[in-house]
């Protein structure tokens, strides 16, 4: 199970953090300068995992953003690592090339998204169009 | 008009916000939001209302406290538009959390919007269950998200079924009502609805053994064939990753799967060929087939022997194991771990690789193949894998060094073939990083060494010589320090040589020299200055002709700051310089300390009854008797103006390790001694050594009960008729250690003549003001303590008012006798009594402890005095 997922740039500034599980707003701050502190320096050639308290931080970057999930540690790892790519391609054609501006001034998107494709820590939903399409839908409610 | 009123737009606060240069200026910005949105909350705005939240959840997201807005998630949940409700859910998922009483207020929102008859308004609700549903709200709410596990749009029933899962691990019970609904949804075509149904059931299996039953008996044929036809399942853009048609469905039926077959035979039968083909035919050049491929490793590991697929699986993970992606080479590792109980022999083979990515530059392989070499070594490999281990703890980084040792200290304890081997391995250790070494660790090599007889000289010739060359780490040192002072001897007399040592010349001097040099480098910390004085005492028995200068250094000391240090170079020099009789057998060696009780202790069983290594007297040391609260072993009585001796109480490992040879070294007379690890012991020394109960402890008693031979009833025994602890196992002649550690009271302090089991005590003071404390125990009644307070004004004016409070903790229960009197004259003219009745329920195990305050007038003002007792007597 996911317990939360976390979207920060380098300099640590969050840009989306859910958590599945109930945390302190203290102990979220706490939790998202750690995990910034434990992927920010790591090496592109280094494992994208990295055990964090007792779980795991499944992280991957692209550009200037860190994309991180916290994970069990007996969950698929490998499979986490494409479940953030697959996001990032959902959130890339929802905004047709998505850069960190897009993010800040559509955080509210970004969540809905987000709802769309993982819900309760678990998978919803693996293809990329049926949410896209979904989200069109939302959209018109508007 | 103000930029930053409600008016603005969220775009336009986002802009102003990005547009700050520092952090002061961020939070300017987000105060005159923050107000002019609390302004538009207390206006009731409508309108602005979701325009609002947004700009809050922003604002939350930056830092800032935003609870002030969490009625109007729930204002906006209770709207009737869609965008209203949907920012409003949005609210709620950001702002609250499952713990908040705001959420019991949002239920009955949930209910309504659960029934909508818009199916976009039930997603939103659905959403919002599932990711803050609390155990009050799953009870309330699961008839509606059963019902939605039929709805006829896919979008629904998938949100319904992840939200079952919420809904079940929340409140198990419930779970046989999703065991049918989940199994109907295994049925489905739908990627999503049956990656989400599928998962749903891996759950309920978790919670309920009756889903698992039924699962297993009902779906599992099902699940082979969906698996079957996925991984057979033509090209689907749709769902295509890296040329497989949705890899995170194989993988969620996979583990679906495992938990199926696990324990049960036929279940595991039925799903072979599935597996077998999974792991043949997957592609493994990228990550999405890895993925899968890795899940069917484990699925097949997990699930009943079948010889054949757990050779391909121990083979799948010997090609990611060479691969040259790290990725996979840690989840080869990780699996590893789980294989190595399936066929211990399959990954000893890889071994070789296995112990070179201990030594990988990324941290996270190094972990994992460090947790793997540790469960690989075996009596037979133990040797090489040390060695290899011990090689690369010279070059690895400073962080990983505390795990390394770590896990080569404990190999080596385990698997050692010989003591000689252990020794050596360990000095390696020390040698390269001490500083890592936990304390725990390098007492165990102490009693080891203590123990091995034949390898003294050795050891301390090795130690000699490793301190020439790693002079900084700590636990070396104090190793080295504590041998050279036990046997210095043989380190100047090449004593007990060994075939494979070279001869060194160390001379009597180079010897002290060793310890001059570690006491006084800058590093050194107290627990080694302390040693090191113990040691220096030792060393001016054994060499006579160094005794002058270690008396020079020792005296050095006398000023110290440090005030256990300066006790210590007192007493020391005491002994040195006016206690020659008896110094050669107050310093004789340490008698061998007792490896089983050791690791019996180490085992944590610091209550145990573990038998004293020696059938000895109970010649309980005099002096200070320290509560068992306070770890720390107090080292020669400063009040004892003839002979010290040791008292020691339960702590740490350290202090066991001392309180273990305890009565043995006192029946020779023997000092041991142990220097206190911290300076919180140092302060708690400090209290003990104000205590009067020092100078009444009778000496002459002590050591003639120790040197008139074992008389298994020390004065101690008789001293405390109240406290039956020490007088059941005293008297038994057993155990004396137990006590000790057990903080029994161990050494209870006899209080000359005076006929009273415990002394009084000076329990507070300051300039205007005395109060001592009487102790006296009613006959079989050992929990409550009686105690007289006696005040006593130390100023030349009268007080007036004079009132005495007191408390105590939960475990103590105390009352208070009214008092003599209200009116405390000036010292010579009387003093006011105050009987207090204190009974502890943890008698024995913790000592009295009492918060005081007396308040009375000086001259018509109000004095108010508080002060917090710690250093009763033990055995209260």
């Amino acid at each position: 199970m996911i317990r939360f997922i976390l979207l920060q740039n380098r300099q640590g500034k969050t840009r989306l953090a859910k958590y599945y599980v109930p945390l302190e707003d203290s102990e979220k701050h706490k939790v998202e300068y750690e995990v910034h502190r434990l992927v920010v320096n790591r090496d592109p050639k280094f494992t994208n995992f990295v055990e964090f308290r007792t779980h795991k931080v499944i992280y991957r970057r692209y550009a200037g953003l860190f994309f991180s999930l916290c994970v069990d540690i007996t969950d698929n790892e490998l499979a986490y690592l494409e479940c953030i790519h697959l996001f990032v391609e959902i959130l890339d054609h929802f905004f047709s090339n998505v850069c960190e501006l897009d993010l800040v001034f559509n955080f509210h998107k970004v969540y809905l998204i987000l709802d769309e494709f993982i819900l309760a820590g678990e998978l919803q939903e693996t293809s990329k169009k049926a949410i896209i399409e979904r989200m069109g839908e939302l959209e018109k409610l508007e | 008009m103000n930029p930053f009123s409600s008016g603005t737009r969220l775009r336009d606060m986002i802009r102003a916000i990005r547009a700050c240069k520092t952090a002061a200026e961020e939070r300017a910005v987000v105060r005159k939001e923050c107000a002019a949105i609390r302004a538009s909350i207390n206006e009731n705005d409508h309108d602005y209302r979701h325009r609002n939240l947004a700009k809050l959840m922003f604002i939350h997201m930056l830092g800032y406290p935003t609870h002030f807005g969490q009625m109007e998630c729930l204002k906006l949940i209770a709207s009737v538009g869609f965008p209203e409700k949907r920012i409003g859910y949005l609210g709620l998922m950001l702002l609250l959390d499952e713990r908040q009483e705001v959420l019991m207020l949002v239920t009955n929102s949930l209910k309504q919007d659960l029934n909508h008859t818009n199916q976009y308004i039930v997603g939103l609700a659905l959403c919002a269950l599932g990711n803050i549903c609390s155990a009050e709200m799953a009870r309330d709410l699961a008839p509606e998200v059963e019902r939605l596990l039929q709805f006829r749009d896919p979008n629904i029933r998938k949100k319904a079924a992840l939200c079952s899962i919420r809904i079940i691990k929340k409140v198990p019970e419930l779970a046989e009502n999703f065991i049918n609904p989940a199994a109907t949804l295994l049925k489905e075509k739908h990627h999503g609805v049956l990656i989400t149904g599928v998962q749903l059931c891996t759950d309920l299996c978790k919670v309920s053994e009756e889903a698992l039953e039924y699962f297993r008996k009902k779906c599992t044929e099902g699940l082979v064939k969906t698996l079957k036809d996925v991984v057979n399942s033509p090209y689907a853009p749709e769902y295509d990753i890296a040329g497989i048609a949705d890899p995170f469905l194989h993988i969620r039926l996979l583990k679906l799967l495992r938990v199926l077959g696990q324990g049960d035979a036929d279940a595991s039968e039925c799903m072979n060929d599935i597996l077998a083909q999974v792991a043949t035919k997957t592609e493994s050049n990228k990550n999405a087939g890895n993925a899968i491929l890795y899940e069917c490793v484990e699925t097949i590991m997990s699930i009943e022997d079948s010889g054949g697929l757990r050779v391909l699986a121990i083979n799948i993970l010997g090609r990611f194991l060479s691969n040259r992606d790290n990725n996979i080479r840690y989840v080869a590792l990780n699996m590893l771990m789980k294989a190595i109980t399936v066929d211990a022999q399959a990954v000893q083979r890889h071994r070789a690789t296995i112990l070179e990515c201990v030594k990988d530059s990324d941290a996270s392989i190094r972990k994992r193949a460090l947790e793997l070499v540790y469960v690989l070594v075996n009596e037979s490999n133990v040797k090489p894998l040390t060695k290899e281990l011990i090689d690369y703890l010279e070059v690895s980084d400073e962080e990983f060094k505390g795990d390394l040792t770590a896990k080569i200290c404990s190999i080596v304890t385990k698997f050692s073939p010989e003591k000689i081997w252990y020794i050596d391995q360990m000095l390696k250790v020390l040698s390269e990083a001490g500083n890592f070494v936990k304390d725990e660790v390098w007492h165990a090599l102490i009693v080891v060494i203590s123990n091995a007889s034949v390898l003294h000289g050795y050891t301390v010739r090795a130690l000699y010589r490793a301190f020439q060359l790693s002079a900084e780490q700590e636990s070396l040192v104090r190793v080295a320090i504590w041998c050279i002072g036990e046997y210095g001897d043989m380190l100047v007399n090449n004593v007990g040589m060994l075939d494979i040592e070279d001869p060194i010349t160390v001379t009597e001097s180079d010897a002290v020299d060793v310890i001059e040099v570690a006491i006084k480098h800058h590093t050194s910390d107290l627990t080694t200055k302390s040693m090191g004085l113990i040691a220096l005492l030792k060393l001016s028995s054994r060499f006579p002709s160094c005794s002058e200068r270690i008396k020079d250094i020792v005296v050095q000391y006398k000023g110290s700051l440090v005030l256990e240090l300066q006790q210590r170079s007192i007493e020391l020099n005491s002994i040195i310089a006016k206690h020659q009789n008896i110094r050669s057998t107050l310093v004789e060696r340490m008698p061998v300390l007792d490896e089983a009780t050791f690791i019996g202790k180490k085992a944590g069983s610091m209550q145990s009854t573990v038998s004293s290594p020696v059938g000895a007297s109970i010649n309980l040391p005099n002096g200070v008797a320290k509560p068992s609260a306070a770890p720390l072993v107090d080292l020669l009585d400063l009040g004892s103006d003839e002979v010290p001796a040791p008292s020691s109480s339960g702590g740490d490992l350290l202090h066991d390790l001392l309180g273990v040879d305890l009565a043995p070294a006192s029946k020779q007379s023997g000092v041991n001694h142990s220097p206190n690890n911290n300076g919180t012991d140092v302060l708690l020394d400090l209290l003990s050594i104000g205590s009067p109960t020092q100078s009444s402890s009778s000496l002459p008693d002590m050591l003639s009960s120790s040197q008139g031979n074992k008389t298994p009833v020390s004065p101690l025994g008789l001293a405390s008729p109240s406290s039956n602890s020490i007088q059941a196992t005293s008297s038994a002649g057993a155990a004396p250690v137990i006590d000790l550690l057990d903080g029994f009271a161990a050494s209870t302090p006899k209080h000359e003549n005076n006929g009273t089991a415990y002394p009084s005590v000076v329990a507070f003071e300051s300039s205007n003001l005395r109060m001592v404390f009487n102790f006296s125990k009613q006959p079989g009644n050992p929990q409550t303590t009686v105690i007289e307070a006696t005040f006593m004004n130390l100023s030349p004016n009268v007080y007036t008012d004079f009132i005495f409070q007191a408390a105590v903790p939960k475990f103590l229960q105390l009352h208070l006798e009214p008092a003599s009197g209200n009116t405390l004259p000036t010292s010579d003219n009387g003093s006011i009594t105050q009987t207090l009745r204190v009974t502890n329920s943890q008698h024995g195990k913790k000592s009295l402890v009492m918060r005081i305050r007396i308040a009375y007038k000086m001259n018509n003002k109000d004095v108010l005095e508080e002060g917090q007792i710690n250093k009763f007597p033990p055995g209260l």
